[in-house]
């Protein structure tokens, strides 16, 4: 017990030195929420004038989806941040430290998550701008967005196995972009599922993304009567199935991350 | 005096590749042991199992009466580690790094912090303090690395080649950094490509190649083993290098070598300057014409080329992949 | 690859007829060695490979299925795939940036700045190998849009008419390319795709831009996309969006207009930046 709460200690002091390089570099932050505020307005007026989901106005719907996308491509910063640190040396110099497998990855995802918390605030409140609105009860609202910092804080423990494992930021960005873009649009994030195609509408019923996204309509008071999830279990209950997504992929990736830190070497 | 760094029959393999090959290391408490090799002959890879960076596939080691595996929590105290790139953070200034080091090794809050400021007074990097690292110079940052290095006084420290593309005057203030850290009784392993650095600092010098050591002993230890002293001459004509090989064969201890295009005669001799004496008298008396003459000790480039068959310098550009 | 390197005369001397091969010469080096790169990297290959089949899948049938386009009654993937060749196009500003980013990143710009080369050699060259790979990621977007029921209905000439503009239009996003690249950090390379990807959604490449907000609708049609989109739609007789304003009767037109009013600005800006980089 004593050796958790000094990782969690030693990787305060991590999480600190990640957030320092966001206050020196502001072009990082402005960067990751101009893409954000442009999907939102895309989608918003674009796409949004085009597609209509019966019995809510489209951007009400659509903001849920978009909290998704941008909280899981803010999760992938870990890897790259990771991928620098390993290209750097620093991860050998923070290995050959007396602190426990665990600080400098419980550092990296905290300030990841708390960078995703600021472009949560920008997004929502672009979201307000463009007339999303929250119809359910505090609580709810901010259990909402609690559901979308877990499920991307477990996704950011994924992307340290792969940041560890790639060792090029370059390289653990592109291959993000090319899996996790898709995997954020065949989904029930910007439209609704019922009329894909036969496998597409699996997928999409069952991508963990759905389901995350789902929940937030939910807790946000964004559904529709006129519009009722799919008939599959991961939507119907969508809160639990987010969470228990979340929990199955730190379980996975948790040890995993540790273990390939442990071996990290640069090169 | 015990052995602050014992290694025995180090073996590492990287799928097929061997990177340590059997390695033996002993280095007293509060010497300097110098690791020679070429790139990829193994230093780094033997650097990275020391700190408990690396898991190792035969052998054992110990470091500060520590083993590297069992005791390797225990022993992240002791060491301090300067990697071959200065391993510190872009975006933090000089004062941030050191503090977060210091933090890190649980020193606390205000011991942390009057720890980093004592050693960027000694790096002398006191007004790049509050600068980020970003406009740091490589010397300034190689500084730096070591002052995070030494943030916990650490009892056995490791350098990984810790000037390699350093600045002449750089370097020398780092030589003089190091000196001083082993004035204070901190044994150092250090690696280097720099036979110049090796012969300066080590106390004592271990040559690897192909992941073993394929010597080891002091710096005049290891050039008495590739041969002793030598006259080196050049003289006017090609019939005058006949006539030396002959008027000088005596002092000879070995096959006199001659070069006929530089009109140049090397010959193994032993006695120092009295040999030298000696050979100008003879040549004298000949009337031989010599246009320059000269006793030369082997230096660690003799050594290193006749220990591995191959410059120090050699494949620079190959970098230390797998070392 | 074997260089035969022709003897080389003093820049002064040089006749009009040496200097052009000189130019040739090394604009083949140049665009050579950055098609030797995409080769070797199978990234590349894998994402030039991805990006039409991920973008089939993810507007010609999970949107597509919710987009309504003003004119109804036909297939919502023939409206679409104008707008994908398009897109693809505009898209490779960030392919120029990025390469042209690591260059000058890497030190590599130096070295053939610092070579007796002619700098339009360079920039040529990048922008040979930069319209290669165009045209290949375009004649595989073509074949998946075959496989999804898309087709050209008006003749092979106008196949290669639209391809013309969509070149066009790529050799337009070079020089742009080119300078961006000049003047970004390398560091920030990686946002430039999420801000590309919006940019070329403001146009009429997915949806008729008569159903956007007035304001947003403007500037879709004005957006040079919009144009190239608008006439190569014409070109291989797949629906329009049967906009009434000046711009939008007036595609074909635009489509040359804007590529070469694009180069005529940024052509100029690149050679100069290219020459003062420090």
């Amino acid at each position: 017990m004593n050796g958790f709460v000094e990782a969690l200690a030693d990787g305060a002091v991590v999480a600190k030195r990640n957030l320092i390089k966001v206050k020196r570099v502001p072009d990082l932050i402005v960067f990751s929420t101009l893409s954000p505020i442009m999907f939102v307005l895309l989608f918003a007026y674009v796409f949004g004038s085009a597609i209509e989901i019966p019995g809510i106005n489209y951007r009400e719907f659509l903001m849920a989806g978009i909290f998704a996308q941008t909280v899981l491509f803010g999760a992938t910063i870990t890897g790259t941040g990771l991928a620098e640190d390993m290209q750097k040396g620093i991860i050998d110099r923070f290995r050959s430290l007396p602190i426990a497998r665990s600080a400098v990855l419980i550092g990296r995802t905290t300030s990841d998550l708390v960078n995703n918390v600021i472009v949560i605030v920008v997004m929502s409140v672009t979201g307000l701008i463009v007339g999303w609105r929250i119809h359910s009860s505090f609580l709810e609202a901010l259990a909402g967005f609690g559901l979308l910092l877990l499920f991307a804080y477990a996704v950011s423990w994924g992307m340290a196995v792969v940041g560890l494992a790639v060792r090029s930021p370059e390289v653990v960005n592109n291959a993000s972009f090319i899996v996790i873009f898709p995997l954020t649009f065949i989904a029930n994030t910007f439209v609704g599922t019922t009329n894909l195609p036969g496998p597409l509408k699996a997928f999409a019923e069952w991508n963990p993304i759905s389901a995350v996204t789902q929940a937030a309509r939910e807790l946000f008071g964004n559904t529709s009567p006129q519009f009722p999830p799919p008939d599959v279990w991961p939507l119907k209950h969508s809160v639990v199935a987010s969470v228990v997504w979340s929990v199955v992929i730190l379980a996975l990736f948790v040890p995993l991350a540790i273990r390939q830190y442990r071996k990290a070497v640069a090169r | 005096m015990a052995d602050a760094i014992l290694a025995e029959g180090l073996v590492k393999r990287y799928g097929a590749v061997v990177a340590l090959d059997g390695l033996d290391l002993a280095v007293p408490e509060g010497t300097i042991m110098g690791l020679l090799g070429p790139n990829g002959a193994g230093k780094t890879t033997a650097v990275r199992v020391l700190t408990t960076l690396l898991e190792f596939d035969g052998g054992n080691a110990s470091v500060a009466g520590l083993d590297v595996v069992k005791g390797a929590r225990e022993l992240r105290r002791k060491i301090g580690l300067s990697g071959q790139y200065a391993a510190v953070d872009e975006n933090l200034t000089g004062f941030e790094n050191l503090d977060m080091v210091g933090r890190l090794y649980h020193l606390g809050k205000q011991p942390s912090r009057d720890r980093a400021r004592e050693l960027l007074e000694r790096f002398d990097l006191v007004e790049a303090a509050d600068r980020p690292v970003k406009g740091y110079s490589g010397g300034m940052r190689r500084r730096l690395d070591l002052a995070a290095a030494l943030v916990a006084k650490p009892v056995v420290l490791f350098l990984d080649e810790p000037t390699t593309g350093l600045d002449p005057r750089s370097r020398l203030g780092m030589w003089d950094v190091i000196e001083e850290l082993v004035a204070g009784g901190t044994t150092v392993l250090l690696t280097t490509q720099y036979l110049e650095e090796a012969d300066r600092l080590a106390d004592k010098i271990a040559v690897i190649d192909h992941g073993r050591v394929i010597a080891e002993g002091t710096s005049d230890q290891l050039k008495a083993q590739v041969g002793g002293e030598r006259l080196e001459l050049t003289v006017a004509s090609a019939r005058d290098v006949a006539l030396t090989k002959a008027a000088l064969a005596p002092l000879a201890i070995a096959d006199i070598s001659v070069d006929e295009r530089g009109n140049h005669v090397i010959v193994p001799v032993s006695g120092g300057a009295d040999v030298l004496v000696e050979a100008v008298r003879l040549l004298d008396g000949e009337a031989i014409k010599v246009l320059d003459v000269g006793l030369r000790r082997p230096t660690l480039d003799d050594v290193f080329l006749t220990l591995t068959g191959r410059a120090a310098e050699e494949d620079l550009t190959d970098g230390e992949s797998g070392a | 690859m074997t260089l035969t390197l022709p003897p080389r005369t003093p820049m002064a001397s040089r006749s009009l007829v040496q200097r052009f091969r000189w130019v040739v010469s090394d604009t083949w080096n140049v665009a050579s060695r950055d098609l030797i790169h995409w080769v070797r990297q199978p990234v590349r290959i894998f994402s030039s490979v991805m990006y039409p089949v991920v973008s089939i899948l993810i507007f010609g049938y999970v949107f597509g299925n919710a987009v309504m386009v003003a004119s109804g009654g036909w297939n919502y993937r023939e409206f679409l795939m104008p707008g994908l060749f398009g897109q693809s196009v505009v898209l490779g500003v960030g392919v120029t940036l990025v390469a042209i980013a690591e260059d000058t990143h890497r030190g590599v710009n130096s070295r053939f700045r610092s070579m007796p080369m002619s700098s339009t050699g360079f920039l040529a060259g990048r922008s040979a190998a930069d319209l290669l790979n165009s045209t290949l990621d375009i004649a595989v977007l073509m074949v998946c849009g075959l496989a999804v029921g898309w087709e050209w209905r008006l003749g092979f000439g106008n196949v290669l008419a639209a391809f013309g503009l969509l070149l066009l239009l790529r050799f337009a996003m070079i020089w742009l390319g080119i300078f961006l690249g000049l003047v970004i950090k390398p560091e920030n390379t990686s946002v430039v795709w999420t801000i590309l990807l919006p940019l070329t959604m403001f146009s009429d490449t997915f949806v008729s831009p008569q159903t956007m907000p007035h304001w947003m609708g403007v500037i879709s049609e004005w957006n040079p996309l919009s144009a190239t989109v608008g006439a190569i739609r014409g070109l291989f007789g797949n629906p329009g969006w049967g906009g009434d304003s000046w711009v939008a009767q007036h595609s074909l037109l635009m489509a040359v207009v804007w590529p070469l009013a694009i180069t005529a600005v940024f052509w100029p800006l690149a050679v100069r930046r290219y020459r003062s980089l420090s």
